[in-house]
């Protein structure tokens, strides 16, 4: 499998560190080896080492260190934030942001919606067994 | 990391004004330095050195910050110095990348350290200045001067909420 997710001028990561953990950026410039310039619609640009980024599949199309408008623009037509919550990892985040913020009543009924599919699934398992054999 | 950081000061002084010299010359220097405290007291240090006066006999007229005007525009930084090493003094210029010249000065302190075990006090900054991408000299700068940069970077993710 060819290298896909290069570190490159327009590359989405995910913050994986520090203040902005959990933050979608995008690499607006590289500074030298470890650090990159990184910018969010919500934050002021700033310079972030890349050990603190997880490069993702996204890359939106903007020249080097485009104006603020620019980015946003940008983020816009690709479409980050729609993309980023379909992708498979987005929306491994999301569930763990929400398992994480469960009270106790939610994970009561969740309790209860895991035993009544778990009673589903062997229904429907007793059924193919028997046609089975 | 916060523990070292180093700010540019301008600091202004001259020599307290005698019977026989009522306006004596001012001087202003721009230095770097970890506090205000010690930015004064290179001031007197160097100041010694091109003129005769001191601590005592000059007074401190201004001590101010200065700051990065764009934080967020990288910039190519050419440090010139005069290091003391363990045999002599040698000058030497050196190119960093960063987004601040107190950035770049602090990366430059930290490389002398590590390739030349020069410490802080030993190190004399003749000049800085921002160098345009043609007239960078180092190859490690200038591999960075690609406008469709792109490289590869394997990272291993690290434990959630490392420090936090």
């Amino acid at each position: 499998m060819p290298f896909k997710r290069f570190v490159e001028i327009g590359r989405v990561a995910l913050v994986n560190y520090g203040n902005d953990y959990g933050k979608l950026v995008v690499i607006v410039d590289v500074i030298d080896q470890n650090r990159a310039l990184v910018d969010a619609p919500d934050m002021v640009r700033s310079q972030m080492n890349f050990k603190r980024l997880s490069l993702t599949d996204l890359k939106i199309d903007i020249k080097r260190v485009p104006k603020k408008k620019e980015l946003l623009a940008a983020m816009e037509a690709a479409d980050v934030k729609k993309k980023w919550e379909n992708s498979s990892w987005g929306r491994k985040l999301i569930v763990q942001k929400r398992r994480a913020s469960l009270n106790d009543f939610d994970r009561f009924k969740i309790m209860l919606a895991k035993i009544k599919k778990a009673g589903l699934v062997r229904q429907e398992l007793a059924k193919l067994k028997k046609t089975a054999s | 990391m916060v523990a070292f950081r180093i700010h540019q000061y301008q600091v202004v002084g001259r020599a307290l004004p005698t019977e026989s010299d009522n306006h004596p010359k001012i001087y202003r220097m721009k230095l770097w330095a970890t506090n205000e405290v010690r930015a004064k007291s290179k001031f007197w240090y160097f100041l010694r050195k091109l003129k005769k006066v001191k601590k005592s006999n000059g007074q401190m007229l201004a001590i101010n910050e200065i700051f990065e005007k764009n934080p967020t525009k990288i910039d190519n930084y050419g440090i010139w110095l005069r290091y003391q090493s363990r045999t002599g003094y040698h000058n030497m210029y050196k190119e960093y990348r960063d987004t601040t010249l107190n950035g770049a000065v602090e990366q430059m302190y930290n490389e002398m350290a590590s390739r030349h075990r020069v410490r802080f006090p030993c190190i004399q900054i003749i000049k800085t200045a921002t160098i345009p991408a043609k007239l960078c000299k180092r190859e490690s700068t200038k591999q960075f001067h690609n406008s469709k940069i792109k490289f590869r970077w394997c990272s291993r993710r690290l434990g959630h909420h490392l420090g936090s």
